[in-house]
């Protein structure tokens, strides 16, 4: 029950602003009781229908434009796999802290 | 700008890899800034975009044991549940509404990513995993 109730909030705030959700479930995940490590994989693994059903139900409403997703998705995956293998060899917390900068700055830009 | 909209999307999927904050963060403001695309169809686009990069990242977290599919499983219907009322509600609001509110979204992730950055261990031992 407490799934499926995390589900349906992740499943709002996903479609709502077009990303996964993640950063809503893992923690809620934590909460209910899994280890960190299985709240992380389990998020992405739930995600994938999360986002499935989100791209599903704009497309209904004929919001999506398969053209441009294929754009960014194709490279992304490309870039995630390079991205988990120079996780190892970076220093995390100065990127970690040059990415919120960055994400700042988008942030701002966007809201003006 | 096909071009950078290709490179922006590499980028994402390398931030993802790199601090499981998905591309979706990244996507939407490059779909509305670079390709033009309305906040909406923008979100709607973004959905589509991560999903395979998550479907990559799961798969790759399954090979660790790291997934509770059946926990997976009851998320995942319960937000196929909740999608509906998302996308109402992102279509109901003012296109600049909508914008920034994803803009103040964007501002928190920052802020959440920042805190991580300069707490001395983090909470999830994995969370580096894209997400």
């Amino acid at each position: 029950m407490k799934l499926l109730a995390i589900g349906l909030v992740a499943g709002v705030f996903s479609a709502l602003f077009g990303v996964g959700g993640g950063i809503v479930i893992v923690p809620l995940l934590v909460i209910v009781g899994l280890p960190g490590r299985m709240a992380t994989g389990t998020s992405l693994a739930a995600i994938g229908l999360t986002a499935a059903a989100g791209a599903v139900a704009y497309g209904l409403h004929g919001d999506l434009k398969p053209g441009a997703a294929a754009i960014l998705g194709v490279p992304a995956v490309l870039g995630v796999v390079v991205g988990v293998a120079l996780q190892q060899r970076l220093a995390h917390r100065t990127l970690t802290f040059g990415f919120a900068l960055l994400l700042t700055a988008v942030g701002i830009r966007l809201l003006v | 700008m096909e071009i950078l909209a290709v490179i922006l999307g590499l980028v994402g999927g390398v931030l993802a890899g790199l601090f499981g904050v998905g591309g979706g963060i990244l996507f939407v403001p490059t779909l509305v800034l670079v390709l033009g695309l309305t906040q909406v169809h923008a979100e709607a686009t973004s959905l589509l975009a991560i999903l395979p990069t998550v479907l990559v990242g799961a798969w790759r977290q399954h090979r660790h044991g790291n997934v509770d599919w059946r926990a997976a499983l009851l998320v995942g219907l319960g937000s196929v549940a909740g999608v509906e009322g998302g996308v109402q509600a992102a279509k109901a609001l003012p296109e600049d509404v909508l914008r920034r509110l994803f803009a103040v979204f964007m501002l928190f992730v920052a802020a959440n990513l920042a805190w991580r950055a300069f707490r001395p261990k983090p909470p999830y031992p994995s969370e580096r995993d894209p997400a």
